[in-house]
């Protein structure tokens, strides 16, 4: 470990570090531009230049190892000259528009110019002048400003796996541009918006509505996948005007996607702003006592046996607890977390979460993907990915649907077979699983939902428990698309027969009322002549058939629990108060049993929460990566060969905030256009 | 840099030169070639690069076609744009400059009748101002193809570019009474040295 001198302070790091990581354990505040924590290295900016004992010249503390009895300044007056002589030279072609840049204000240009920069420049001659770059509907470009720090262009690269942006050109002509013009085909676009240190790279969407200073900050978690990216919503007044990730090195790093940073203009779409109630076959506004008066008269006289509910993709923990309360007080479990049908198991907690954690994909030397697509299922979860292979040179192994990862896989074939040739060890995939140290098996939904999921669930676990366990490390993974599935699966919200089977009694007649918590991913149309209600924020597929919608909360407005697919709870803020009469959910399911004669037995979300860390004693373990015991789960059976459908068809339109959302709407047609534009057709 | 209906690909000799570049390098590390092979290709398509030969490239060496093109366009000898049979490229820095390089420019441009980055309409010669060319001490200096024309006039230049397009015979480097870099005419310094045998 060297030690160094910083300033005139002895200090004592790790090895490998660089000079300016090392300054800024001792506390001196190095400006940078080109540099970023998870980037690689390219110390073009020269903005973090020190100086260092016996040096001839500032050297940039970015690029350059520590080493042992360095003596390095940081706050000669040798270095405050050279920062502002860079600082002069960034500021020649970058232009004083300040007032118009939607950066301003959280620009680190701006800031440094104003900590580090001289009052004014010697500048005289013209400024330069770059066209505007298309890089797709999210992405604003104002390439004038740009200083060419080429972050975006090592973050496409290394984070989004994408090779398509790059520097043209040289020196005073040097422009960052895409491939040919086209848009920048990720998930994970939007990110070089964060990184972007000026204001040539910002969010289209956001443009020109807002200012950064005027904005309410809530922290808070994300809901479009199962990853629980934790976010921060942006708000103004009633408005959410923009998602930015925060911090979590476990979940997402600093990272989100595209459809988490930009789904947020659904919010205030196609909204449920009160409630209806169907009479004489149409849909009629209603206030909340007539509502759930209908509902407690459809439902008078219901036993058990006539009542079931389906839970959404994005139902929070609470609403799903007071759900499954509401069904008990009429004695009915009939409650399925499960639209898809994946055949998971309630009754082992190590069968349906990710057990090597998220993070633990930073240390995998090899991956086996069954049935999934993390690159449209979780694509912060890819990038992961992709660093292990680029980094680590980390073997990946398909079996399903052969889909562009961005990294290199090795198909196995889209054939769920396979994994009975894997498990008696007649396959190739078998060596590789054995002689791996940390080997990890990712099982996806569109496996799991297959109609012999169980079998597949089954022996995965098997392959699992035969290859891929090691002192403290377990590589039995599940990636869930959904982010309540885990918290619904800790309150054993699993049927026999699951959505599917609930949904061909009511086409039979069997059932007297379904309860649809947000559940839009499924076809409705068998609830035609069933009593139906739907609690939720959107009028999507849910509302189809309903005979009474009661108005809910989205995820930006209300406090709740998610669980994500590592089995990690997490706690959202409400960041913005419902729309109209729409109110939380837990609350309406609360207030609903009190209408129908069982009231359940909380009156505030902590108590609420009291209740449900006795069902499931997992939700009172706040932002922890569980160790789940291990156990046996899924059922055996015979794996049919075949392909495995895809869980998730179009990444933009997975659920009813996103399919309402203008941008992704945006993303889905610059897609389309650039597959025409692929052809020749448009010259 | 634009499209090219016929579809290019390697000539027998540019594929072997390709491979001998590559074999060069570590196995896997075949994309530090990329250089040299931008270079076979531009030899191969008349002097200048299309988006096919880019691409086709980029698949040959396994990298992305948005590198192949950084790497195209950030160095200046490879050329975008069709260029003419004679491809002159005026020195115009410092030393170049103080010696006259101006007048060969304006000799150029006079005597082909086109301006800097064009082509003359018979195809012969493309005119280029370049960065230091490296051989200041004979400046002028002015590369044509691969060969340096070194201490010009604008006489001179115009009786060069007077030979190639009349398809004589030129004689490479300087174009006055000196060796090389030697001093002009004869040896000024180490006289005795100068012709004794030794």
């Amino acid at each position: 470990m060297p030690t160094l001198t910083i300033d005139g302070k002895e200090i004592t790091v790790d090895n490998g570090l660089t000079v300016l990581q090392a300054c800024e354990e001792a506390g001196a505040e190095i400006p940078r531009f080109c540099y970023h924590e998870r980037l690689s290295i390219a110390g073009n900016c020269r903005m973090c230049l020190v100086e260092m004992e016996r040096a001839p010249k500032p050297i940039a503390s970015c690029a350059m190892p520590v080493g042992d009895g360095m003596v390095i300044t940081t706050n000669s007056e040798t270095v405050k000259k050279a920062r502002e002589g860079v600082m002069e030279f960034l500021l020649i072609n970058h232009p004083l528009d300040c007032p118009i840049c939607d950066q301003g204000g959280e620009c680190d240009l701006q800031d440094q110019a104003v900590a580090f920069g001289r009052g004014s420049d010697r500048f005289e001659e013209g400024k330069r002048a770059v066209a505007e770059k298309n890089m797709g509907p999210l992405v604003k470009t104002e390439m004038t400003r740009c200083i060419h720090c080429l972050r975006c262009v090592r973050f496409a690269e290394e984070v989004a796996g994408v090779d398509e942006l790059g520097a043209l050109w040289r020196g005073e002509n040097t422009q960052i541009t895409t491939y040919l013009g086209q848009i920048l085909d990720s998930e994970m676009s939007g990110n070089v918006i964060d990184l972007c240190p000026v204001g040539a790279l910002t969010s289209r969407p956001y443009a020109f509505t807002a200012r950064s200073w005027e904005l309410k900050k809530t922290e808070s978690i994300d809901v479009m996948d199962a990853l629980g990216s934790n976010i921060r919503i942006d708000t103004r007044g009633k408005a959410v005007m923009r998602i930015l990730p925060r911090l979590n090195d476990d979940v997402n790093e600093e990272w989100i996607s595209d459809k988490t940073r930009y789904a947020c203009d659904g919010l205030s779409k196609a909204r449920l702003d009160q409630p209806y109630v169907k009479l004489d076959g149409k849909l009629t506004p209603a206030n909340w006592a007539e509502a759930f008066n209908a509902v407690a008269d459809a439902l008078k006289g219901a036993n058990g046996s006539d009542v079931a509910a389906i839970t959404g993709d994005m139902a929070d923990m609470e609403s799903m607890f007071a759900l499954k309360g509401l069904l008990a007080s009429m004695s009915s479990d009939r409650i399925d977390c499960r639209q898809d049908g994946a055949a998971l198991d309630a009754s082992c907690r190590a069968g349906y979460v990710m057990n090597s954690g998220i993070a633990g994909i930073d240390e995998a030397d090899y991956i086996l993907l069954v049935g999934s697509n993390p690159r449209s299922e979780a694509p912060v979860l890819n990038s992961r990915i992709l660093a292990a292979v680029k980094g680590r040179g980390v073997t990946v192994a398909n079996i399903g649907s052969a889909e562009d990862l961005t990294y290199r896989t090795d198909e196995l074939g889209d054939d769920a077979s396979i994994l009975d040739k894997i498990l008696s060890g007649k396959h190739a995939t078998a060596k590789a699983l054995k002689d791996a140290a940390k080997p990890m098996i990712i099982v996806g939904q569109g496996a799991l939902a297959r109609t012999d999921g169980g079998a597949i669930l089954k022996a995965a676990r098997d392959i699992a428990d035969k290859y891929c366990m090691a002192d403290g490390w377990n590589g039995f993974n599940v990636l869930h698309t959904a982010a309540s599935r885990v918290g619904g699966l800790d309150l054993g919200l699993t049927t026999d027969g699951g959505a599917d089977g609930i949904m061909d009694d009511a086409a039979a007649g069997k059932l007297k009322a379904v309860f649809l918590l947000g559940a839009d991913e499924i076809d409705t149309s068998a609830l035609k002549d069933t009593f139906t209600v739907y609690i939720g924020s959107h009028g999507d597929e849910g509302v189809r058939h309903a005979d009474v919608i009661l108005p809910a909360a989205a995820y930006s407005e209300k406090s709740a629990t998610y669980v994500n697919t590592e089995g990690r709870v997490q706690h959202s803020e409400k960041a913005v108060f419902a729309p109209g009469e729409a109110r939380e959910d837990w609350t309406i399911l609360r207030a609903l049993s009190d209408v129908m004669g069982h009231r359940l037995p909380y009156d505030s979300l902590e108590a609420l929460r009291e209740q449900m860390a006795i069902v499931a004693p997992s939700s009172a373990q706040l932002d922890q990566k569980p160790d789940e015991a291990w156990g046996d789960f899924g059922t055996k059976g015979k794996i049919t060969s075949g392909g495995i459908a895809p869980a998730i068809d179009n990444f933009y339109a997975t659920n009813p905030i996103a399919r309402v959302s203008n941008t992704m709407a945006d993303c889905i047609a610059a897609r389309e256009t650039e597959v025409e534009g692929a052809t020749g057709t448009n010259g | 840099m634009s499209g090219n209906a016929e579809k290019f690909e390697f000539s027998s000799e540019t594929a072997a030169s390709a491979e001998m570049h590559v074999a060069k390098y570590p196995a896997g590390k075949q994309q530090s070639a990329v250089m040299p092979i931008l270079d076979l290709a531009q030899r191969q398509n008349s002097g200048w690069l299309t988006q096919e030969i880019i691409e086709y490239i980029a698949d040959y060496l396994g990298m992305a076609p948005m590198k192949v093109l950084e790497v195209a366009t950030f160095y200046t000898m490879y050329n975008h744009k069709p260029v003419g049979k004679h491809h002159v490229q005026v020195c115009g820095t410092t030393p170049c400059w103080l010696r006259g390089s101006d007048d060969i420019m304006n000799a150029c441009k006079k005597h082909l009748g086109i301006e800097k980055g064009e082509t003359t309409a018979d195809g012969l010669f493309t005119l280029s101002e370049v960065e230091c060319a490296g051989a200041c001490v004979n400046a002028p200096v002015v590369a044509i193809g691969d060969d340096y024309f070194e201490d010009l006039s604008p006489e001179s230049m115009i009786e060069l570019l007077n030979k190639l397009k009349n398809g004589e015979a030129v004689q490479a480097g300087p174009q006055i009474d000196r060796q090389t870099s030697a001093p002009i005419g004869k040896a000024t310094s180490l006289t005795d040295f100068v012709g004794k045998e030794t």
